[in-house]
């Protein structure tokens, strides 16, 4: 092991360990976890190749190799929970992703959701095996995020008992769906829905797209590639075009809404269960924001630890962690990683209570949570973008090499940004739900949840020109107050966005154009709430954290994650009175020293994530942190490298001289 | 226009025509198009040229680049081995100037998919640091690609930190010749372009060693393959170092060199020489042998890094006016998206950025040229002022136009995403200058140790005197002004001095800040570097503060001078406007901090900006 990662590794005031268990969940958890990973390490099955000296018909062709390895895999290790799914995918496909993954993320979840048990039962077992490829049509050309503006057409045909789907023009065509190109043999197809010369808006339907046995594509039906993307080259994202394409009656998914044989439709019972499946998908999210930042800022980190560059002291090179600013840039990560841990964590804690009760029939809680998954994605995905890039350029210009890893980690997340619902679009479905809480609260309704802090509105509390008392009991080492300074930011922000909504409604009447007047206000309040509610959620987790030691080194991580906001933020603290000039100098100061409290157990936090250096894909962040030697050996496997002179000379250079 | 005008349907007749939607945008344009890309352009005689060299390859379809991003690495590399050889071919054709207009147009057209960028990098490193004869003797061999030079200066363990370098040119006074080694693994020579499989020649950054003593970096000039079979020479272990987020034609490689022996003719010497008995003899400053950096710099910032914005900004912009989301009323067709107030504040902000830095590359290539001159007549007294200003660009535009390059990708959707929007290239090729030719944090550092010395200055000879001493980009340390801002309004801060002055007030606060700091912590025991150290995250924050202030108040200047063009002077302005604010709100805590902007005020620079995007999306 490179001697500057063990003498960081000896320095820690902690055992990782404990942190790891607390992130997997329980010890035991942890070491199943490992159990899996050692399994697959061990196997000589999965012969790693390395993605990123391939072409990328080469790519496509090893992902769906390794996709059909890890179908026989996990049945032979009998791994079938979700979580166990999630540990032996996630070190198998590293930063990548695989063209079925679609069938198993959307194809048999929508199923699952909107199929009736008779549907179930004829499509389940087939796509499960991979008899049946099945992947998500949604996005079209011309639309993506607003799914009312969806053109493709599904019209009933009551003589042969037969849907016909359509896309009648170019935008119509259905454009991005993974796994569509060349992959899946099925599609769930969402179309407006006409029946009896009524359209009753969107719907789901599997549609046929490639004949089982041949795999080409079924008469009708145009389908292919989109080309190549920034990243996602393992990925056939593809166009689906249909020409009055049938299918049978029974292939709508009608757990909810169903068209009778002779074409009567009947109204779902609530249009909210639909939102299910984009929920859970969103929720996922916050948790993939995490991690791919987690992974990020471990290459970051370790690779700093090893990295020396210019010298603080002449004669003295310390590695690159020891500089303040390089501190400054990855530190707040680590501890916005850590958050997004948590809030990932509770996310799907709560998906899975409140879908229980929805299964018993409650759905009272939903909205909130179809609200917060909305601006939390958008929260997460933005930072955790934001913050990746900032790891890479951390690793000067090697992190621009993608023997760093990261350029791949950066161009795998980044999409989550505009996928699953825009995020500004997101961020605006957040801000409907607080505006419609806000006027709750003004007429005088009690809010519970999350949002119940605007119940303190109509009181003076928050009024800006009031609040002249509050500074003074601000103590910025104490999670409580700076839970509560967040919670006033938040309110004072949300409080401003309906008051010029109020405003520029009252001016030009319609409803549209005043919130599209207000809208980078209404985000700019989302986002308030949402860095609130991360800060509440990471403070409620240390509460909860037995072990001593372990609360002392999170709690100071809470401390620069939170100080560390306020200080990017300041303006919105000090325009509100929320702080002083003074109070902003102090946590300037302290943001300065937690990096020094943080730093000898920087890379003991990051070893705490646990990756192994294969999920992490990266010759900077290797465990052992031996850098060099391997970056050299890792260029040599360069395609490029395999003739010592490469034919562009003889074709293009030699020429060029001797003309002259 | 029905609300059905933007469906397309295959065979379409329009669908061969421009979009009716962008057809009528172009209609209600505000000022005369043309006339600003003449400015922009610097001359209407530029712009007929430029069209006339874009028109060559319009036409010509082995220049075409509509199949680039369909190709594998190795097929991008040979397409752009194939363009750089025709274009030669057609320079030659048509009797272009070395260093004419026509070549960069050139460029430009083929978007830079051409090979041996760095070649030409080189060739100006022989020309800036070359005695006459070397130049004589080098300079026409790269010019006729009799050979194909790179510029090897980084190494695999190091970067932007010269003096870390690690290879060494030890003078061997016997044979007279340089012995060049790489003692370590982290001395290969690691990233230079067209290294990995083209060049024939390095010219290798090494700290020179004569007569015992460690002498600087200086440059030598290595043959690295044989020019009959272009395998590597005796010594010579040099490769590609393998794929990358982009940059897919500029053959990075690797460099090690096992004690290669090169004539003592080899090492440039306009500032510095060696004698033949080893004597060492220095003409310039230290910093001498870093003008190739200068020159580099400033010609990636007009030649690659603004150009990608500029795009970004088109392409972005364009999709806005054609693509359809949402309704901003029941009863009206679904709006464009660039009528949503958010998609606004995405888009503005790097169109304006895209302006307010081509004129600071204007001001910044005049005063180059003024200082290059200079220097190459032996006068160094502008260089520290050169350097600074370029390495504060540099930081500042590759900064800002990654940023901006991003946010114009992220704000075509899902669509921008794939690599036929032609924005994820533009991001990868973008945000390589935030890290190559000197790490970006490294150079705000730079930036921030000039401000202290030239406000140190101010303090040790307080008086009348002191602001003639002071660099031009400074002066505004001493600058007169109230600790308030005196705005009353919203339209007060469209007031260009208004906001200039906020800018200068709150740079020179930080930087007086971070100076007290500094002191505060030298006084109290730290030594030096430490204090240093400790202090290097406000000085970071007044170095980004600085050069903010400097393109506000350039882009202002340029603007002042267009009162022959009042359309365009008013459509620039709003630009430079947003540009002031949009840094004021998206930082309004340093504003804020002193009391030098009131909360009051702070929301009056919202509503002022609020309504600014609005009229610069009315203005087209």
């Amino acid at each position: 092991m490179n001697p500057d990662l063990r003498r960081e590794r000896a320095a820690a005031t902690f055992n990782p360990e404990l942190i790891t268990h607390l992130l997997d969940g329980s010890p035991e958890k942890t070491r199943r976890r490992r159990e899996i990973e050692n399994k697959i390490l061990s196997d000589p099955d999965f012969q790693h190749e390395n993605h990123n000296f391939l072409t990328r018909s080469e790519r496509y062709e090893a992902a769906i190799k390794k996709s059909a390895v890890m179908v026989k895999k996990m049945r032979e290790f009998g791994i079938a929970d979700p979580d166990e799914i999630m540990w032996f995918k996630r070190l198998l496909l590293g930063n990548f992703v695989e063209p079925v993954g679609l069938n198993y993320s959307m194809f048999i979840p929508t199923l699952l959701n909107q199929g009736t048990t008779a549907q179930q039962e004829k499509w389940l077992h087939p796509s499960t095996g991979l008899q049946i490829i099945g992947t998500y049509a949604q996005t079209e050309m011309g639309h993506g995020t607003h799914l009312r503006g969806l053109e493709t057409t599904a019209t009933y045909d009551p003589k042969t008992q037969e849907f016909i789907i359509n896309s009648p023009t170019v935008t119509s065509i259905k454009w991005w769906p993974g796994g569509l190109g060349k992959t899946s043999n099925h599609a769930i197809v969402l179309a407006q829905l006409i029946t009896q010369g009524k359209c009753y808006g969107l719907h789901a339907f599997i549609v046929p797209i490639r004949e089982i046995g041949t795999h080409k594509p079924l008469p009708g039906i145009t389908v292919g590639d989109i080309g190549p993307k920034f990243g996602y080259e393992e990925m056939d994202n593809g166009y689906l075009k249909m020409d009055n394409y049938r299918i049978p009656r029974e292939n709508m998914l009608m757990k909810y809404a169903q068209v009778k044989p002779d074409g009567t439709y009947v109204k779902p019972v609530s249009n909210k269960l639909t939102y299910g499946t984009m929920v859970f998908v969103r929720s996922f999210l916050v948790g993939a924001a995490a991690q791919s930042l987690s992974k990020a800022c471990t290459i970051a980190i370790r690779y700093s630890a090893v990295r020396h560059q210019s010298e603080i002291k002449p004669g003295e090179p310390e590695p690159q962690v020891d500089f303040q600013t390089q501190q400054y840039k990855l530190f707040p990560i680590l501890a916005t990683a850590y958050a997004f841990q948590f809030v990932g964590s509770y996310m799907k804690d709560t998906y899975h209570r409140i879908n229980e009760s929805i299964g018993q029939g409650d759905l009272s809680e939903l909205p909130e949570l179809h609200a917060l998954t909305a601006g939390l994605k958008a929260f997460t995905t933005w930072t955790a973008n934001a913050g990746i890039e900032e790891c890479r350029l951390a690793c000067g210009g090697h992190g621009y090499s993608h023997c760093s890893g990261i350029p791949n980690i950066y161009v795998t997340f980044t999409p989550a940004c505009t996928f699953e619902g825009e995020n500004t679009v997101m961020m605006l479905q957040t801000a409907r739900f607080l505006m419609k809480v806000y006027d709750q609260v003004q007429s005088g309704k009690l809010v519970h949840g999350l949002v119940s802090y605007l119940n303190d509105l109509p009181s003076q509390r928050i009024q800006p020109q009031q609040v002249a008392v509050w500074p003074t009991v601000v103590d910025i080492n104490n999670p409580d107050s700076l839970t509560e300074i967040y919670k006033l930011r938040a309110a004072r922000l949300i409080d401003i966005a309906a008051k010029s909504l109020q405003g520029e409604m009252s001016h030009r009447k319609s409803k549209e154009v005043a919130w599209n007047l207000t809208s980078v206000g209404l985000v700019r309040a989302t986002d308030a709430h949402c860095h609130y509610v991360v800060v509440k959620l990471f403070a409620d987790k240390l509460l909860k954290i037995q072990d001593k030691t372990i609360q002392a080194v999170l709690r100071n991580l809470f401390l620069l994650y939170s100080l560390y906001g306020i200080s990017q933020k300041a303006g919105d603290f000090l325009q509100g009175n929320i702080m002083t000039g003074s109070q902003i100098t102090q946590v300037n100061q302290r943001v300065l020293e937690l990096l020094a409290v943080i730093r000898p157990n920087a890379v003991a936090l990051v070893d705490a994530f646990d990756y192994k250096d294969i999920t992490l894909g990266s010759v900077l962040g290797r465990y052992d942190g031996n850098v060099y030697e391997n970056l050299f050996e890792w260029a040599k496997k360069s395609p490029l490298n395999k003739t010592e002179v490469h034919e562009s000379y003889h074709k293009y250079l030699k020429p060029l001289q001797s003309k002259l | 226009m029905s609300s059905r005008a933007h469906r397309v349907s295959l065979g379409d007749s329009w669908s061969q025509r421009v979009h009716p939607d962008i057809e009528s945008e172009r209609r209600r344009q505000a000022f005369d198009v043309e006339r600003l890309t003449n400015l922009l352009d610097r001359g209407a005689r530029n712009t007929t040229l430029r069209r006339e060299v874009e028109s060559l390859f319009r036409s010509d379809p082995a220049f075409s680049l509509v199949n680039t991003y369909f190709m594998t690495q190795k097929e991008h590399f040979q397409a752009a081995a194939q363009k750089r050889f025709l274009l030669h071919k057609m320079a030659q054709r048509l009797n272009w100037p070395e260093d004419g207009l026509e070549i960069d147009y050139a460029r430009r057209a083929l978007s830079g998919d051409i090979i041996l960028g760095v070649h030409t990098v080189a060739t100006k490193a022989i020309i800036s640091l070359g005695s006459e004869e070397q130049i004589a003797k080098w300079v026409p061999l790269c010019k006729t690609y009799q050979i194909i030079a790179t510029y090897a200066q980084t190494e695999m363990g190091h970067g932007s930190y010269l003096q870390g370098l690690e290879t060494e040119a030890t003078y061997d006074a016997a044979t007279q010749e340089f012995v060049i080694h790489s003692p370590t693994i982290t001395a290969t020579k690691w990233w230079p372009g067209d290294l990995g499989c083209l060049a024939t020649h390095a010219i290798v950054m090494a700290q020179l060693i004569c007569s015992g003593a460690k002498r600087g970096m200086h440059a030598f000039v290595v043959p690295i393959r044989s020019p009959q079979d272009h395998t590597p020479l005796p010594g010579i272990t040099a490769g590609d170092i393998g794929p990358r987020m982009g940059l897919e034609n500029a053959d990075n490689g690797f460099l090690q060199l096992d004690h290669v022996r090169v004539p003592r003719e080899n090492m440039l010497s306009r500032f510095a020489q060696v004698l033949p008995d080893g004597t060492y003899i220095r003409c310039g400053t230290a910093q001498s042998n870093y003008l190739p950096m200068v020159v580099t710099r400033v010609d990636i910032l007009t030649s690659v890094v603004l150009p990608s914005l500029q795009k970004a900004c088109v392409i972005a912009t364009r999709y806005s006016v054609i693509r359809r989301q949402g309704r901003l009323r029941p009863s009206d067709p679904e709006a464009k998206i660039l009528d949503y107030q958010t998609q606004q504040q995405k888009l503005l902000f790097p169109l304006a950025m895209s302006y307010a830095f081509h004129f600071q590359a204007v001001s910044l290539l005049e005063f180059f040229q003024h200082a290059y001159n200079a220097v190459q007549s032996n006068d160094t007294s502008l260089l520290p002022e050169l350097h600074v200003l370029t390495t504060g660009s540099k930081a500042m535009m590759t900064d800002f136009c990654a940023y901006g390059v991003e946010l114009c990708r992220r704000a075509c959707g899902g669509h921008g995403y794939s690599k036929l929007s032609g924005l994820p290239s533009l991001a990868t090729q973008v945000v390589a200058s935030c890290t190559y030719e000197g790490e970006n944090t490294v150079l705000y550092l730079q930036v921030a140790r000039f401000l202290m010395k030239n406000y140190q200055q101010i303090w040790e000879t307080e008086g009348a005197h002191s602001q003639r001493s002071l660099p031009q980009s400074v002066q505004y340390f001493t600058m007169v002004h109230h600790d308030k801002c005196p705005a009353q309004n919203a339209s007060d801060f469209l007031l260009p001095e208004i906001y200039t002055t906020a800018w200068a007030h709150t740079a020179a606060r930080l930087v007086e800040d971070s100076a007290r700091h500094l002191q505060v912590l030298t006084q109290s025991g730290a030594d030096q570097q430490d204090a240093w150290n400790q202090t290097s995250v406000s000085l970071v924050q007044a170095a980004k503060a600085h050069c903010y202030y400097v393109t506000v108040k350039s882009f202002q200047d340029a603007v002042k001078k267009l009162d022959s063009e009042p359309a365009i002077q008013l459509v620039l302005k709003r630009l430079c406007d947003l540009f002031a604010l949009h840094g004021i709100l998206a930082d309004s805590g340093i504003f804020l901090y002193d009391g030098f902007l009131s909360g009051p005020q702070v929301d009056m620079v919202r509503t002022a900006y609020l309504d600014l995007l609005s009229l610069i999306r009315l203005l087209g």
